[in-house]
């Protein structure tokens, strides 16, 4: 075996297929049965990359100076220059490069919304790129196999020897290869493992994505020496449907009402500006903002007149022709929701409200304060929807230098191991995030890892 | 087979999930129609469903097809919907339940065809002109005089275009159409244009994943060679009507008579088609697949292609004494075959035509709007 590539998401199938492609025996482990081969990147719609101009598919162009400026904004800074360029520079051919692997792209429509300039839409989505790549892989001779965990990494003076790989049957076996790519995701499907930065609450957080994603290789690579980066504390979350699956719920949990009316906690208090910026710009803290408050639960609650200004969401809303009789369907205590409500209303300033602005419809002596969109709950009937932190994933992973290398603790890369993907994107993402900007990085660091992978095993 | 109400149901649950991922709109017309609603009544779904072209390109796309727990299959509960309303716009249904949708009661009607036929041609015409030899001109009617053909033909599609009239009005009524929608021009053009390039088998450019999950053009090939071949024996039907009533030339005509070209264009695709669309369907992937729909398919298919093979067999047979036989056996099925229309798939082509067109003007309109 030339090539073996623990994962099987994006990053993990860009990596085998370049690998293939250079001349490399590869064998793709994925830890996922067959219908749900593709870790976290099934859930994906959209990737970011680097274009001059637009065409078919992006509404304009997307140079550099915008990428990497909107990449450090959303990260504070917490990002390795060197290697973000790397990934924004290497981005500009992933749509010819995915074409060729069999992926199709779709042109601008309805619900491609702010994206459409700077993202590539997948005809279909993430499963459809991911079933477009095992396809072109398997035609490829890339050899697959399903429901396989690789259990531990044997290592030898920081060269890669070696995976104990556990199968379907539960058979385990000792796979030897000239080198790993390593692109198993991270580990915010474990919850044993938020706990220890979390406690109980972890209990309460619902993960977005695919419960395979236990970060197993991750803990094997630190342990073994791997030099991490990123806080480990930090996950990205959103807020979902407290009715939502535990595990793999994807897109359509998430919920759009926040800016359109209040959130409260238990204590039927609020506790933060619902309308601080436009929603995708601050659709990703409420996650974080939610799995601090007690019991980690929240609720966003609207009224008649703004129901139609989000999409839809696929569960029901709480409804009620009062708060008070809302307050008692949602179990909260009606005297204080009440007084909440009318304190907001009170507090409101309405102007000319307008949406898809920064509008000046805004809260006066109000704390926390509604900065945007502020209109009073005066329309009856009022409806809720109860929110949970929704995890994405996880920051903290392994160091990568500029060949994908896995950096050891002593500061050297060790020679025939990479990573790519999630498990080494804090690199580049330290904290934020930028929408399709996972896909870029896994796509740009599976390539060079598949490359260096094969080059490594002699190709 | 669940209850109708169950059925809808259902189809609403999955589309307000479709409805909140939207990954899928770049596929078809179905997603883009479902953008504009928020709620999915009886009527909303039944438009939605005839959309579908069960391309399947969103099955296999879908985050939460089965194993997932949201269990969503778009091709399956529309074409459950769709058959729903082949039953429902049928009339009498009781027909479309009997014979369209039942291989044992299609099969028993279509043989019941051929032996009215049969027997008229044995025992009122009698065995001499049954197995005689007819040659020249007007040998087709000494075996079956021409009213005794045109007649109950003209009476059948006048019943058939009958009952899909109505099925077609109150589907429009019940989709939430207008009858002035009806005159849209530009709207027809455009359903018309969607029909003719079967623009929802192309999965976006590389064709449909049919008959697995695999992109592949077969069936729209198919369904082509089906189509176009139906549409050429038809304009050879029509062509020999106009020899026979216009310029008084009576059939057979000779091998090179434009009648005679087309309609054997017109046999040659269509049993290809069939054939092929029925040879696809055997090694289709069950999953994104319903049983009564798979049935409605296998007998219409089935019988296009009886018809097809039957005609070219007169048309080889013609001048020997097997001509009788085989031409009441020719008769017999596509009698079947016209008089099962409004029960069977043919259906398809009213009802989905008819969603292209309300689609048409719903963009439209939408466009304008916004």
């Amino acid at each position: 075996m030339d090539v073996l590539v623990i994962g099987g998401g994006n990053a993990a199938l860009c990596a085998a297929l370049t690998a293939r492609r250079a001349g490399a025996d590869v064998l793709l482990v994925e830890k996922a049965p067959e219908p749900f081969r593709g870790g976290n990147s099934r859930h994906t719609r959209d990737i970011r990359f680097l274009h001059e101009r637009g065409d078919r598919y992006v509404t304009g162009p997307y140079p550099e100076d915008e990428f990497w400026d909107d990449l450090r904004r959303v990260t504070c800074g917490q990002t390795n220059e060197h290697l973000a360029k790397l990934v924004i520079r290497e981005s500009a051919d992933i749509k010819d490069w995915a074409m060729e692997h069999g992926v199709r792209w779709q042109p601008p429509l309805r619900g491609t919304l702010h994206l459409a300039r700077t993202n590539l839409f997948m005809l279909g989505g993430g499963k459809a790129l991911v079933n477009a790549y095992y396809a072109t892989a398997l035609r490829m001779g890339v050899r697959v196999l399903y429901e396989t965990e690789a259990q531990e990494l044997i290592l030898s003076d920081g060269r890669f020897e070696a995976a104990i790989l556990r199968s379907a049957t539960g058979q385990l076996c000792e796979v030897e290869a000239k080198a790993v790519v390593v692109a198993a995701g991270g580990f915010e499907a474990n919850l044993a493992w938020l706990k220890r930065y979390w406690g109980e609450a972890a209990d309460n957080f619902v993960v977005r994505g695919a419960p395979y994603n236990d970060g197993r290789v991750l803990a094997a690579l630190l342990q073994q020496g791997a030099k991490p980066v990123g806080d480990p504390q930090q996950f990205h979350a959103v807020a979902v449907d407290a009715r939502a699956p535990k595990f793999d719920g994807g897109i359509v949990t998430r919920l759009d009402s926040i800016p359109f009316g209040i959130v409260v906690n238990r204590q039927a208090e609020r506790f933060y500006d619902e309308g601080e910026d436009l929603w995708p710009r601050r659709y990703a803290i409420w996650g974080g903002l939610i799995a601090r408050q007690p019991d980690q639960i929240a609720y966003s609650i609207v009224d008649a007149k703004v129901m139609h200004q989000f999409l839809p969401s696929i569960y029901p809303p709480i409804e009620a022709p009062s708060i008070p009789a809302l307050a008692e369907r949602l179990g909260l205590d009606p005297p204080s929701l009440v007084r909440t409500v009318e304190r907001f209303n009170r507090a409101v300033r309405v102007g000319t409200y307008d949406p898809s602005t920064l509008d000046d419809c805004h809260t006066e002596g109000l704390e926390p304060p509604k900065s945007h969109w502020a209109l009073p709950l005066d329309t009856p009937p009022f409806y809720a929807y109860p929110l949970r932190p929704g995890i994405t994933f996880t920051y903290m992973g392994v160091t990568v230098d500029d060949h994908a290398r896995v950096v050891l603790q002593d500061g050297r890369p060790a020679q025939n191991i990479f990573a790519a993907g999630e498990i080494m994107a804090g690199n580049i993402l330290g904290r934020g995030y930028l929408a399709g900007f996972g896909l870029t990085i896994g796509t740009v660091f599976g390539r060079i890892a598949g490359r260096e992978a094969a080059r490594a095993a002699g190709h | 087979m669940r209850p109708v109400t169950d059925l809808f149901q259902e189809a609403e649950r999955q589309m307000i999930v479709c409805n909140a991922c939207r990954y899928c709109e770049g596929f078809c017309a179905v997603f883009q129609a479902m953008e504009l609603r928020r709620q999915f009544s009886r009527g909303d779904l039944l438009y939605l469903a005839n959309l579908c072209h069960d391309c399947r390109a969103c099955f296999y796309a879908c985050q939460y097809a089965p194993p997932h727990e949201f269990d969503i299959n778009i091709p399956k509960i529309l074409a459950q919907v769709r058959a729903e309303t082949y039953e429902q716009y049928a009339w009498p249904r009781r027909f479309a339940t009997l014979l369209g949708q039942s291989r044992l009661g299609g099969a028993l009607f279509t043989l019941l065809c051929i032996a009215v036929v049969l027997g008229f041609v044995l025992l009122v015409r009698g065995p001499e002109i049954a197995f005689g030899v007819h040659t020249g001109e007007g040998a087709f009617y000494r075996v079956v005089p021409h009213w005794a053909m045109a007649i109950p033909s003209s009476a059948i599609s006048t019943y058939g275009l009958a009952v899909f009239a109505v099925g077609l009005l109150r589907f429009w009524r019940d989709t939430g159409g207008k009858l002035s929608e009806l005159r849209s021009v530009r709207a027809f053009l455009q359903a018309t244009k969607d029909v003719v390039i079967l623009r929802y088998l192309d999965g976006g450019g590389e064709g449909c994943n049919y008959p697995h999950q695999d992109f592949s053009s077969s069936r729209r090939v198919f369904h082509h060679l089906t189509f176009y071949g139906f549409l050429l024996a038809f304009a050879s039907t029509t062509l020999a009507m106009i020899y026979h009533y216009a310029l008084e030339r009576e059939a057979p005509y000779p091998l090179t008579h434009p009648v005679v070209l087309l309609g054997t264009a017109g046999g040659i695709m269509l049993m290809l088609g069939t054939a092929g669309l029925l040879w696809l369907k055997r090694r289709s992937d069950r999953m994104p697949a319903d049983a009564r729909m798979l049935e409605l398919d296998v007998i219409f298919t089935t019988l296009l292609f009886l018809t097809a093979a039957s005609g070219m067999l007169t048309l080889a047979v013609r001048e020997t004494a097997a001509m009788g036989v085989t031409l009441a056996i020719h008769l017999g099925i596509s009698g079947a075959l016209l008089f099962l229309a409004p029960y069977s798939k043919f259906a398809h082509a009213v009802y989905r035509s008819t969603a292209l067109v309300r689609f048409a003007i719903e963009q439209q309109q939408n466009r304008a709007g916004h």
